[in-house]
Parts: structure tokens; C-alpha cells; sequence
């Protein structure tokens, strides 16, 4: 064997190489097609649904003149094929056209929303990845206990109550009634100003800032829609965890590791949860990419002025071109968090890599 | 009588079945047992049995109203009391009579929604997985752009250009709603595909249309519904969200997410306004998720205690 592999080692490692050459190739191929997919979803929205999107800009009382100028300055007078390509150029380039409601540009908007957002949905997955693993552990090395029970019922109510009817009860009873937490919005207006943005995520450019008494108010403020984001994420993160746990520890080399006399703990903590790991990292990609989602109703509860809030705003106001370049940025995070994972399930899987 | 009863077991849990019927009901009867066994599926049946008959008797049931304004001086945002069990809204309307009611909007959507969504799923799965080749490839990358949605956002888009209203909100979660479906469908014929009595019909003349609808699509049914009843729980609180963002049934009429959002600006004083509509949505999406979780162990014992 020896040999045979000194022989053939140039040959198999640039086949082995051409390969993951190949992975790569259909792997972009993979991410431009989705891509395209979702440019092509947000322009069968923006410009086929509406009868005729000129008359939804200027309104029906506008003169002919007018119809027709706005109709050639949108470029709807061009075959719907050219539309198109114009308008993947454009989403290309980040240009998503003119806000109606702040009249900037929607991508300058987004960029200033954007970092609320990220935020609330970081600490939230941060909170249900801490929380919901040890959990689901728990659940599966003691089958059938309480804990396990207690961790059903965690997901089943995280699957089961709307979020923000739950936002809205807990903004009663630990703002109003108890007063633990801070009420709506990101930061009290007093601190609105002591700190100039660098990131935009408020927790840190207070610290950097050494603005203590502001980041207590900031950290008010998110941690209770953050708790409640992560409680969604820790239903889910907690159930996988169980369901992935419960495949390992039936598997051979857990006898094989109690056999060799391996402590439990060991065997649980080292050796079973670190192969569950791998698909668990997928899991908690896809719960981010959730929160990012959930985030919408949660913001409109707290008032966030993240994209979620953006985004239901411009609805109410039918700003489409907010809409839709919302919809475009909240569905690349998506798609890019979910290719993002899968490349890491082939990075941490060496099963996946042999071939 | 009890003899009877043991006759009947006997003949239902038999080895050798005499008849297909026999088989069949046997099947269904081994099928029930092990979702009788099961209290939480049986508390999720119980709470949708409860939801149909509640909406089939909507008019008996409810004291009050659901929509007529009660008497704006006197009647408005009352404190639960016998008169009003759940107290009233901001229209002096009976929160109870309003969530009886909505038990129908409710019911449509969903029964909309899995009857748009699923048979869409089931098709484009079957006949993608039954076709190989370019098709399979076409339609499982449409489905895989679809899956890389996030669904609510997209759901409201496809709202923000229909315009609001239930039956658009029912198809922009139609619309999000069919790729899993499909996904399945396909990993399911794939197994069947090669099976020896697929040969068998096909050396009998049978052409793809009908072997794709006689004799898989059958066989992937079980798997869809199961899956089906378990998503209902997304699409009440899918449809409860574009509710509560003024997007989905409008004003009056009683969606449980519009009355949320109603109920949000004296949630500080009159908090069950908002409460007692989101206690609504919570149990039947809880009964929903059980009832699926109860069908899932007792269609499919390998998945069970996952």
C-alpha cells in the first residue's frame, strides 16, 4: 500500500485537486443560479404583478405626458427580456432605486439599518446556541427524565406561539409591570448622542467609547427582544441537538469508547457531541438565517430600527422599491448563510471529502 | 358485546388477512392504535376537533356579534366578566364571540393553503423524481431557489404587490409554501422508481402520466399529509404575522393576528385585548403540532422518538 501510494501520490493528489476545482465550480455555478432565482422572483414582483407600475408611481390622475415620460424613464417601454438584464445589473451593483418614504437611495438606507439587525439576531442565535445545545444534550444522555420532557416542551411552545404576540407579552410584564428591562426603541433619547457610530452596533461602539453609563441603556434595550429571539433559536438548536445526540450515542464507537473504561463524561461531552457537532453547525447557520427573518415582527414590536422595521414600514406605505431591495438583501443573507453552511458540513465532514 | 369486540380485534389484528379490504383496515387499525397510545397526539386531535366543530357552530356558540360595533359608552374594553367572558375591544365588541368567529378565517387559510400548496409539492416532486435528466434538474433547482427563501419576507412581498387581503395572503403562503413538499415527493419516488412493479405496469403499456398518478403519487401521500399537518402550525403563525402587520384579513373581521394588533396599542392597560386572541393562535398551533408529531409516529414507527 505503501508503494502503490508513493507511485501514484502526484496523480491522486492533482486529481484530488481537480475535483475540489470541480466542488468549487458547481458550487458558484449553485450560488449564482439561486441568486439569479431571487432577482428573478423580486422582478416578477416588482414589475409583472402590479398591472401597470407606472400608474401605481404617478397615480391615476397624472396627464398623459407624464405616463409616458415615467414610463420611459423606468425603461418599461423595452421588452420585458431587456428589463431584466437591466435590472440584475443594477441589484448587481447594490442599486435597488429611490426610496419613495426617505427619498434616499434604498441601499443607503439598508446600510443603516442593516447593523440593528445584526445585532439583535447575533445576540439571539448567540443566546440559543449557548443555551440550546448543553439542553439538547442534557435531553438526550438522560432520555426520558424531566429535563427531557422540560426540553419537549420548549420547542413545542417555540413551534406553537406566535413571536410577536410573545414580544408583546413580555414588553408587558418586564417593562411595564416589573421594569427589569428598558421599553421599545434601541436607546434612550438623552443617550441618542454620546456616541458617534463606527460599527453601528450600538453594544460596541458604547464600549469602545468607554460610554458605560449608555451601554447599560443600550443593553437594556436588546436584551430582551434578543432573549426572546433566542428562545425561538434555542427551541430549535435544543431539538436537533437531541435528535443528533441520540444518532451518536447509539453508535459503535460510543461501546467501544465505555468498553475501553472512557468516563462518561468524556465520552459524552469529547467524543459523541463533536461528531454531532458537524451537522449542528448547519443548524445553527440556519437559525441565524431565521432570526434574520424573525426579526421582522419582532422589530415591529419593539420599535428596532433594524430592516424588519424598514421593510413593514415601507410596506404600509407601499414604497415597492424599499420592499423589494429589502426582500433582495434579506434573501442573500439567506442563501449566502445557507451555502455558507453547507460549505462548512464538507469542511468539517471528512466523509463528504473523500469523494 | 364484549365478545363481539373480541372478534372484531381478532379479525382486524390477524396474520393472514383473508380479503385486501381486510389487510387494509387491519393496517389502518394497527395505524390507530399506536396514535391512540400516544395522550399528547390524542390531546392535538382533540384540540382540532374542538377547532372544526367550534367553526362548523360559530353562530350558536358565540353570545355576541362578531362584527357589529357593541355600545361605544358603555361596552368598550371591559375586563373579562360572565357577561363577557374574554372582555371587549376598543369597539365594544365580544373578544370571545371575535375569536369564535376567526376560528373559520383560520381554518380557511390553512385548509387553503395545504390544499393549494401540497398537490403543487406533490406533482412537481413526482414528476421530477419519475423523469430524471434535465426536468428532474430544471424543477429541483426552481424548488431549491424556493427553499432558499427566507418565507415570511417573501410572503410579504408577494403581499405587498397583490395588495392586502386574505385570499392573497393565502396565496403568497401558498406560493412559500409547496417546495419541502416537492423535495419529499421526489426523495420518495426515487425509491419507487426502480421498484419491480413500476417495471411491471410499464411493460404493461401504462404511459408516465399514468404511472406517476396511479402508482407513485399514491404511495407518497401518507408522507405529504404528515408533513402537511405538521407545517400547519407555520402557516397559522405565518398568516397570524402578515395579519398583525395589516396584511392579511382587514378590518372587521375578526383574523386572530389583526386582533392582535388591534389589542397592541392598550396592551398597557387592557392587556387581554391582545392575550386572548395570541392564547387562540398558540393552542391550535400547539394542537396542529402534536396531532402532527402523533401521525408521524404512528404512519412512520422508524422516525418515531426522534
Amino acid at each position: 500500500m505503501a508503494l502503490a501510494g508513493s507511485a501514484t501520490a502526484g496523480g491522486r493528489r492533482r486529481a484530488r485537486l481537480r475535483s475540489t476545482a470541480m466542488a468549487i465550480a458547481r458550487f458558484l455555478v449553485v450560488v449564482a443560479l439561486t441568486y439569479l432565482g431571487l432577482l428573478a422572483v423580486t422582478f416578477f414582483i416588482g414589475r409583472v404583478i402590479p398591472v401597470d407600475p407606472v400608474l401605481a408611481i404617478v397615480g391615476d390622475r397624472a396627464p398623459s405626458h407624464v405616463v409616458e415620460r415615467v414610463r420611459e424613464e423606468l425603461g418599461l417601454n423595452l421588452p420585458l427580456y431587456q428589463q431584466f438584464v437591466i435590472y440584475v445589473g443594477k441589484a448587481l451593483t447594490g442599486d435597488f432605486g429611490i426610496s419613495v418614504l426617505t427619498s434616499n437611495p434604498v441601499m443607503t438606507d439598508i446600510r443603516r439599518v442593516f447593523p440593528a439587525t445584526l445585532e439583535l439576531a447575533t445576540l439571539g442565535t448567540l443566546i440559543g446556541a449557548f443555551l440550546g445545545v448543553p439542553l439538547g444534550v442534557l435531553a438526550a444522555v438522560r432520555r426520558g427524565s424531566f429535563l427531557d420532557q422540560v426540553v419537549r416542551v420548549i420547542g413545542l411552545v417555540g413551534y406553537s406561539v406566535p413571536i410577536f404576540w410573545l414580544g408583546l407579552m413580555a414588553l408587558l410584564v418586564f417593562y411595564a409591570r416589573l421594569g427589569w428591562v428598558e421599553g421599545p426603541g434601541r436607546i434612550d433619547v438623552v443617550y441618542e448622542y454620546t456616541v458617534t457610530p463606527v460599527t453601528g452596533i450600538l453594544l460596541l461602539d458604547t464600549a469602545m467609547q468607554g460610554e458605560w453609563e449608555a451601554f447599560r441603556n443600550v443593553f437594556g434595550h436588546l436584551i430582551l427582544p434578543a432573549s426572546l429571539l433566542g428562545y425561538f433559536s434555542m427551541a430549535y438548536i435544543s431539538r436537533m441537538t437531541r435528535s443528533f445526540m441520540l444518532t451518536e450515542l447509539g453508535q459503535e464507537y460510543v461501546v467501544a469508547a465505555r468498553a475501553k473504561g472512557l468516563s462518561e463524561r468524556t465520552i459524552i461531552w469529547r467524543h459523541a457531541l463533536r461528531n454531532a457537532l458537524v451537522p449542528l453547525v448547519t443548524v445553527i447557520a440556519l437559525s441565524y438565517a431565521n432570526l434574520l427573518e424573525g426579526s421582522v415582527l419582532t422589530e415591529t414590536v419593539f420599535s428596532w430600527p433594524g430592516l424588519g422595521l424598514y421593510i413593514t414600514d415601507s410596506l404600509q406605505n407601499a414604497d415597492m422599491n424599499a420592499v423589494l431591495g429589502g426582500t433582495i438583501v434579506v434573501g442573500s443573507v439567506f442563501i449566502g448563510l445557507n451555502l455558507l453552511s453547507d460549505l462548512l458540513y464538507r469542511v468539517l465532514d471528512p466523509r463528504t471529502r473523500a469523494r | 358485546m364484549t365478545n363481539d369486540a373480541q372478534t372484531w380485534r381478532a379479525w382486524l389484528t390477524s396474520e393472514r388477512p383473508a380479503s385486501r379490504r381486510q389487510a387494509r383496515l387491519g393496517r389502518a387499525y394497527a395505524a390507530w392504535s399506536r396514535f391512540a397510545d400516544n395522550r399528547l397526539a390524542m390531546a392535538g386531535l382533540f384540540i382540532i376537533l374542538a377547532l372544526l366543530l367550534v367553526a362548523a357552530f360559530a353562530d350558536v356558540i358565540a353570545p355576541y356579534s362578531a362584527v357589529t360595533d357593541g355600545d361605544l359608552r358603555t361596552a368598550r374594553l371591559l375586563p373579562p366578566s360572565a357577561a363577557h367572558w374574554f372582555g371587549t375591544d376598543d369597539q365594544g365588541r365580544d373578544i370571545f364571540a371575535r375569536l369564535v368567529h376567526g376560528s373559520r378565517i383560520t381554518l380557511f387559510v390553512v385548509i387553503l393553503v395545504a390544499v393549494i400548496a401540497a398537490p403543487v409539492g406533490l406533482l412537481i416532486g413526482t414528476v421530477a423524481g419519475y423523469a430524471g435528466g434535465w426536468i428532474d434538474a430544471v424543477l429541483m433547482r426552481i424548488t431549491d431557489i424556493f427553499l432558499a427563501f427566507p418565507r415570511l419576507v417573501l410572503a410579504l412581498a408577494f403581499v405587498a404587490a397583490l395588495g392586502p387581503g386574505i385570499v392573497n395572503a393565502v396565496i403568497a403562503i401558498a406560493i412559500t409554501s409547496w417546495p419541502p413538499y416537492a423535495r419529499m415527493a421526489r426523495a420518495e419516488t426515487l425509491t419507487l422508481r426502480h421498484a419491480d412493479y413500476i417495471s411491471a405496469v410499464r411493460l404493461m403499456g401504462a404511459s408516465p402520466a399514468r404511472i406517476i398518478a396511479r402508482h407513485i403519487m399514491p404511495l407518497c401521500v401518507s408522507s405529504v399529509i404528515v408533513r402537511v399537518t405538521l407545517d400547519m402550525a407555520g402557516i397559522i403563525l405565518t398568516a397570524a404575522g402578515l395579519g398583525f402587520l395589516g396584511l392579511g384579513a382587514q378590518p372587521p373581521s375578526p383574523e386572530w393576528g389583526a386582533m392582535i394588533a388591534s389589542g397592541r396599542r392598550f396592551v398597557l392597560d387592557q392587556w387581554w385585548v391582545a392575550a386572548a386572541p395570541g392564547v387562540a393562535i398558540f393552542v391550535v398551533s400547539l394542537g396542529f403540532n402534536l396531532l402532527g408529531d402523533g401521525l408521524r409516529d404512528a404512519l412512520d414507527p422508524k422516525a418515531a422518538g426522534q
